[in-house]
C-alpha cells in the first residue's frame, strides 16, 4: 500500500480497481471534483456548527452582532483573554421550560410518528403488490403531494379543522355532533400536519423494503403452520425492518424540530422546541440562547441520525 | 387472502383520501364567491384576480422564483458531483466524511440549519466583510445547501443501478474519465438530474424556515409572505394562490408521465 | 414395499422372490390411492391452467410432474399446497377433502423453487419455525430440528443465515424444514432446478434415499426429464394444462403415447406414413419420410389408411457402411455431420427421401473398427421392436 504523499484525497486506497482511480497519482480533475462539492459542504454545512457551538458559550449583548465574543484582546494586559460562558446551557436544564419543551417535541414527534407508519404501511404494501404497471401510477399519487407547496399543504389543514371549518360543518350537519370540536390550535392538529405533510417520506422507505420482499416467503410460512397473521408479524414485518426504521427517522428527526407546523395548526400551549428556538431568535433575539437550544436538539438527534445512517450504510455494503 | 387483501385496498384508499381531500377542498374554495372562506357564495374567479393585483405576493413570486432556479441550477452541478464521486470514486479518504454530510441536510431540522447558515454569514461578515448584509445571495447559498444534498441521493441511486460494464466499454473504446463522463455517464444519469433540478426548484420555492434566518430585511419570499398571512387566518387570496401552484404541478407530472408512457410503448413496439 | 419398488425403478435384480407378489400399488386391483385427484380445472379469467385432470398417486410414491413451462403443472402443485383454490373439481389427501382447508392447515408442505428461506432467521430457526408454530414444547422442537439437521448433514451449519450457505447447503435447508413437520405429502418445486449438473446428480440419489427412509409421498414438479427419469417411480406427463401420459419412467421414455410425449422426453426421430397391413400383433407403414416400408412387431388399433407416426430413438438404430442382412426397417443415407460427444456420438444423416435423421452410436472401441466420415453413404437398420408406432 504505498500511496504517494500529496494525495491524501485522491489515492485509490482500496484493493479494487474501480474505473475512476486506477492511476494512482496526483489526478487534478480527480481532486477537483472531490474537492469541490466537499469545501462547499465544509464551510456551508459543517463549520456552521462549530460557528453555533461557539455562539452557544457567548453572552446575549446589545450590540451588533448581539453577542459577546469568546476571544478578546485585554490591550492594557495584553494578552489573550478566553471567556467560555456556560451559563445558557445552566439556564437551559434549570428552566424547566426548555426541558419540557425538549419532552413535549419528542412525544409529538414520536406519536406522529406512530401514527404515520400506521398509515404508510397499507399504502406502501398495496403499491408493492400491485400490477408492476399500476406501481409508477401509485407512487406518483403518494409522491404528487410532495411537489406542491409544504407551507401550503399545513394551510390546507387549518380550513379543515377550524371551528367553522369542513370537518364541523359535516359533523354538524350530518346530525353526529351539537357542539363544534375544536381541533385546530390543539396537539390533535399539529399530530395530523405532521402525519400529512412526512407521509411520503414514510411510504417510500417502506416500498422499496416491501417491493424487494419475495411473496413466496409468505407462502413458505403459511404452508408451515403459519396463520396469514401471525406470519405479518414473523416475515413482513422483519422484512419491512430496514424500510420502517429509515421511514420513522426521515419522519421522526425533522418533525422534533417542526416550526410551521405547531405554529399554524398548534395551540399557545402547543410546545415544540422548534417554535421555542425561533422565538428566541426572533422575539427574543437572544443568539447565543438558541444556539444552545439547538446544540442540546442536534445532541438529542445524533442518536437517531446514526441510526438511519447505519441503515443507508447497510443498503450500501450489499 | 381475498379478506386481506379488501382490508388492504379500503385502508389504502383510506389514506390516499387523506392525502388529496384536504387539497381538493382547497381548489374547490378557490372559486368562492364569499369572503367568509367557509360559506359557499357561489362560484367566481375573483380571488384569481386579487391575488394578482396584490403587489406584495407578485414581487416575492418573482423573486422566490429567481432564487429558485439559480439555486435549482447550482444544487444541480455540485449534487452531481457529489454523487458522482460517492458512487463511482471508489474508497478515497474522506468518502465518510462527504457521505455523512451529504445526508445529514435531509433529516436537520430546519430551525437548525437556517440558525447556523445565518450565525456562519455573520461571523464571515465580521471577519471577512463578506456577505455584506443578508439577502438573495444568502438565500440562494443556503438552498444551494440543502438542495445538493437531495441531488446526490437521487444522482448516487441512479447511479448505483446504472450498468457498470456501459462505462467499461467506453473505457475500452478508448474514452479518457473525462469524456467518459460527458458521454456516456451523464446521458444515461440525466433523467436523475433532471428530476434533481425539479425538485431542488420545488424546495426552495417551498422553504420557509432557512429563509426566514438567512434573509435581509426587504428580501420576503413568496412563503414568508403566505406564512405572514395565513398566520392571521385562512385567507381566500392563498385559496387561489395554492391552487394554481398544485395546476402547474399536476400538469408537470402528468406531463411527464405521459412522457415517460409514450417512451416505453416505443420500446414496447421496437421489440 | 419401498424397496421392491425401488428394485423396479433402477432395474436392480429383485433380491427376494416376493418381489413378483409384491407389485407396487398403482398396478394392484383396488388399491387404495393416498392422493386423489379428481376432475380438477384452475381458470383464470379466460385462461385455463388446468383442464379437468384426475389422478390418484398412492403412498410412498415419488411421482413427477413433467412439463414445459406453462403446462400448468406449477398451478397443480399450488393447489395442492393451498395457495390456489381450484375452480372445480375435488383433491382429497388420504381421504379428507382438502377443499376449504387453508395452506397453514394442510398436511402437505412444499419445498419452493428459490427455496423461500427466511433470510432474517438462522438454519436452526427456519426448521424450528413450522414445528413452533404447531405449539410443541422447546425441548421438542430442538431435538426434532437438530435430528433433522443430522439427516442433512448440516448440523454444523445451524446457527448460519441463508446468506451464508452455498446453493446445495440452502436447497438441504428447505428440505430438511419442510421435512421436520413430517407432512403427509411433500411437494417439490424444481427441487434441483437451482444446482449444477454435478450436485444435482449427487443431491438426485439423496432425495431418493431421504424420501425412502421417511415412506413420505413425494409429488415433484420439474422441466427437466432427467431429473424426472432418474428420480420418479411414476412420470405425468402435461401439456396445456392436461396430463397426457401417465407411466413409469420406462415406460413413458419406451412407449410414448403420443407425438407430444415421445418428443418432450429425450430425442425422436419421427416419420410420417400410413398404414398398409394392420395384423393383430404388427402392423406395416409405408413411409414416404423414410423412403420406406417400416415394420413394427405390435398392433395399434386404427383404420385402414390412417395417418401414423413411427418413432425412432436416436440410439435404437444402428449405422453401417455395409448392407446389413434385413430387409425391413432399413435404410440409406449419407452421413452428413458427427458430433463426437466421449461416450457416443451423434450422427446427422440425410435420407435418400430428403429427411434428416439423428442417429446415436455408443463408441464402443477406441478407434479400430468401421470408422464413418462425412458423405459416407451408410444403411440405418433397427429391430422390429426398436420403434414404436403413434397415433396422436
Amino acid at each position: 500500500m504505498s500511496t504517494p504523499t500529496g494525495s491524501a484525497w485522491v489515492d485509490g486506497s482500496g484493493s479494487r480497481l474501480t474505473k475512476f482511480n486506477f492511476i494512482r497519482r496526483v489526478n487534478w480533475g480527480r481532486l477537483s471534483v472531490v474537492s469541490v462539492p466537499t469545501l462547499w459542504l465544509a464551510i456551508f454545512f459543517f463549520i456552521p456548527f462549530l460557528v453555533v457551538f461557539k455562539i452557544s458559550l457567548s453572552e446575549s449583548a446589545i450590540a451588533v452582532p448581539p453577542y459577546t465574543s469568546l476571544l478578546e484582546w485585554d490591550l492594557e494586559e495584553s494578552y489573550l483573554n478566553l471567556k467560555l460562558n456556560l451559563g445558557n446551557y445552566l439556564y437551559l436544564f434549570e428552566d424547566t421550560f426548555y426541558i419540557d419543551a425538549y419532552l413535549s417535541s419528542i412525544k409529538i414527534a414520536g406519536i406522529s410518528t406512530v401514527f404515520t407508519l400506521l398509515i404508510a404501511f397499507p399504502i406502501a404494501y398495496m403499491i408493492a403488490r400491485s400490477k408492476p404497471s399500476a406501481r409508477g401510477l401509485l407512487l406518483a399519487l403518494v409522491i404528487l403531494p410532495f411537489w406542491t407547496s409544504f407551507l401550503l399543504r399545513v394551510y390546507a389543514w387549518m380550513g379543515f379543522l377550524k371551528k367553522n371549518g369542513l370537518i364541523n360543518e359535516f359533523l354538524l350537519g350530518a346530525g353526529i355532533i351539537d357542539q363544534p370540536l375544536i381541533m385546530l390550535q390543539t396537539d390533535f392538529a399539529v399530530y395530523i400536519g405532521i402525519v400529512y405533510t412526512y407521509l411520503p417520506f414514510m411510504v417510500l422507505p417502506l416500498y422499496s423494503a416491501l417491493e424487494k420482499m419475495d411473496m413466496t416467503l409468505l407462502e413458505a410460512a403459511e404452508d408451515l403452520g403459519s396463520r396469514p397473521a401471525t406470519s405479518f408479524f414473523l416475515i413482513t414485518v422483519p422484512m419491512a425492518m430496514p424500510g420502517i426504521i429509515a421511514g420513522c427517522m426521515l419522519v421522526f428527526i425533522p418533525a422534533v424540530g417542526e416550526f410551521v407546523i405547531p405554529s399554524l395548526l398548534g395551540g399557545s400551549d402547543t410546545l415544540m422546541i422548534g417554535r421555542v428556538l425561533w422565538d428566541e431568535f426572533f422575539l427574543n433575539r437572544d443568539w447565543p440562547m438558541a444556539s444552545a437550544v439547538a446544540i442540546v436538539m442536534l445532541i438529542v438527534l445524533v442518536l437517531p441520525i446514526m441510526l438511519i445512517r447505519n441503515s443507508q450504510g447497510k443498503e450500501e455494503a450489499i | 387472502m381475498k379478506r386481506r387483501s379488501i382490508f388492504l385496498t379500503t385502508s389504502a384508499t383510506l389514506g390516499f383520501i387523506f392525502l388529496y381531500a384536504p387539497m381538493i377542498a382547497l381548489v374547490v374554495y378557490s372559486f368562492n364567491k364569499s369572503k367568509l372562506v367557509t360559506v359557499w357564495g357561489g362560484w367566481s374567479l375573483k380571488w384569481y384576480g386579487e391575488l394578482f393585483r396584490n403587489e406584495q405576493i407578485i414581487d416575492a413570486a418573482l423573486l422566490s422564483f429567481k432564487i429558485a432556479f439559480i439555486s435549482a441550477s447550482v444544487a444541480v452541478i455540485l449534487g452531481t458531483m457529489a454523487g458522482f464521486v460517492l458512487s463511482r470514486f471508489g474508497r478515497f479518504r474522506g468518502k465518510m466524511v462527504l457521505s455523512g454530510w451529504i445526508s445529514a441536510p435531509l433529516v436537520m431540522p430546519e430551525v437548525i440549519t437556517g440558525l447556523s447558515l445565518l450565525l456562519l454569514f455573520v461571523a464571515m461578515e465580521g471577519m471577512f466583510g463578506w456577505p455584506s448584509g443578508r439577502g438573495t445571495g444568502t438565500i440562494i447559498i443556503a438552498h444551494v445547501t440543502f438542495c445538493m444534498a437531495y441531488v446526490a441521493v437521487i444522482v448516487q441511486s441512479r447511479l448505483s443501478q446504472l450498468d457498470e460494464t456501459l462505462e467499461e466499454a467506453a473505457m475500452d473504446l478508448g474514452a479518457k474519465p473525462s469524456s467518459l463522463f460527458f458521454l456516456i455517464t451523464m446521458p444515461l444519469i440525466m433523467p436523475a438530474i433532471i428530476s434533481g433540478w425539479l425538485l431542488s426548484f420545488t424546495l426552495s420555492l417551498d422553504d420557509l424556515v432557512i429563509a426566514s434566518f438567512v434573509s435581509g430585511p426587504g428580501n420576503s419570499t413568496l412563503p414568508m409572505v403566505i406564512f405572514s398571512k395565513v398566520r392571521l387566518g385562512v385567507s381566500p387570496e392563498v385559496n387561489a394562490l395554492a391552487t394554481l401552484m398544485i395546476a402547474v404541478v399536476a400538469i408537470g407530472v402528468i406531463g411527464a408521465m405521459y412522457q415517460m408512457r409514450r417512451q416505453s410503448k416505443l420500446l414496447a413496439t421496437e421489440e | 414395499m419401498t424397496s421392491t419398488q425401488n428394485i423396479e425403478q433402477h432395474g436392480v435384480a429383485p433380491v427376494s422372490s416376493e418381489a413378483a407378489v409384491n407389485l407396487p400399488l398403482w398396478k394392484q386391483d383396488g388399491a387404495k390411492p393416498f392422493l386423489q385427484i379428481e376432475n380438477v380445472t384452475k381458470k383464470f379469467g379466460e385462461f385455463t391452467a388446468v383442464d379437468n385432470i384426475s389422478l390418484d398417486i398412492y403412498k410412498n410414491e415419488l411421482f413427477c410432474l413433467l412439463g414445459g413451462s406453462g403446462s400448468g403443472k406449477s398451478t397443480l402443485l399450488r393447489m395442492l399446497a393451498g395457495f390456489e383454490s381450484p375452480t372445480s373439481g375435488r383433491i382429497i389427501v388420504d381421504g379428507v377433502d382438502m377443499a376449504g382447508i387453508p395452506p397453514w392447515k394442510r398436511p402437505i408442505n412444499m419445498m419452493f423453487q428459490s427455496y423461500a428461506l427466511f433470510p432474517h432467521l438462522t438454519v436452526e430457526q427456519n426448521v424450528a419455525f413450522g414445528l413452533k408454530r404447531e405449539g410443541l414444547d422447546r425441548s421438542e422442537v430442538k431435538q426434532r430440528v437438530a435430528k433433522m439437521l443430522d439427516m442433512v448433514q448440516l448440523g454444523h451449519l445451524g446457527k448460519r443465515k441463508p446468506s451464508q450457505l452455498s446453493g446445495g447447503q440452502r436447497q438441504r435447508v428447505a428440505l430438511a424444514r419442510s421435512l421436520v413437520k413430517r407432512p403427509k405429502l411433500l411437494l417439490l418445486d424444481e427441487p434441483l432446478g437451482a444446482l449444477d449438473k454435478k450436485l444435482r446428480e449427487e443431491t438426485q440419489f439423496e432425495l431418493i434415499n431421504i424420501q425412502e427412509e421417511l415412506g413420505v409421498t413425494f409429488v415433484v414438479v420439474t422441466h427437466d426429464q432427467e431429473e424426472a427419469m432418474t428420480l420418479a417411480t411414476r412420470i405425468g406427463v402435461m401439456n396445456h394444462g392436461v396430463i397426457v401420459q401417465t407411466a413409469e419412467p420406462h415406460d413413458v421414455y419406451e412407449y410414448p403415447n403420443s407425438r407430444f410425449v415421445a418428443e418432450f422426453v429425450g430425442s425422436v426421430n419421427l416419420f410420417e406414413g400410413k398404414v398398409i397391413e394392420d395384423q393383430p400383433d404388427s402392423v406395416r407403414i409405408k413411409s414416404k419420410d423414410a423412403g420406406a416400408i417400416l415394420y413394427v412387431n405390435h398392433g395399434i388399433s386404427c383404420a385402414p389408411n390412417q395417418k401414423v407416426h413411427v418413432a425412432l430413438r436416436p440410439e435404437k438404430a444402428r449405422i453401417s457402411k455395409q448392407k446389413p442382412d434385413q430387409t425391413e426397417n432399413c435404410i440409406k443415407g449419407i452421413v452428413e455431420e458427427i458430433a463426437y460427444m466421449g461416450s457416443l456420438s451423434v450422427y446427422r444423416v440425410r435420407l435418400t427421401s430428403g429427411k434428416e435423421v439423428r442417429i446415436t452410436q455408443p463408441n464402443i472401441t477406441r478407434g479400430a473398427g468401421e470408422r464413418l466420415t462425412w458423405n459416407d453413404e451408410v444403411y440405418l437398420f433397427w429391430d422390429v421392436d426398436s420403434s414404436v408406432v403413434l397415433t396422436s
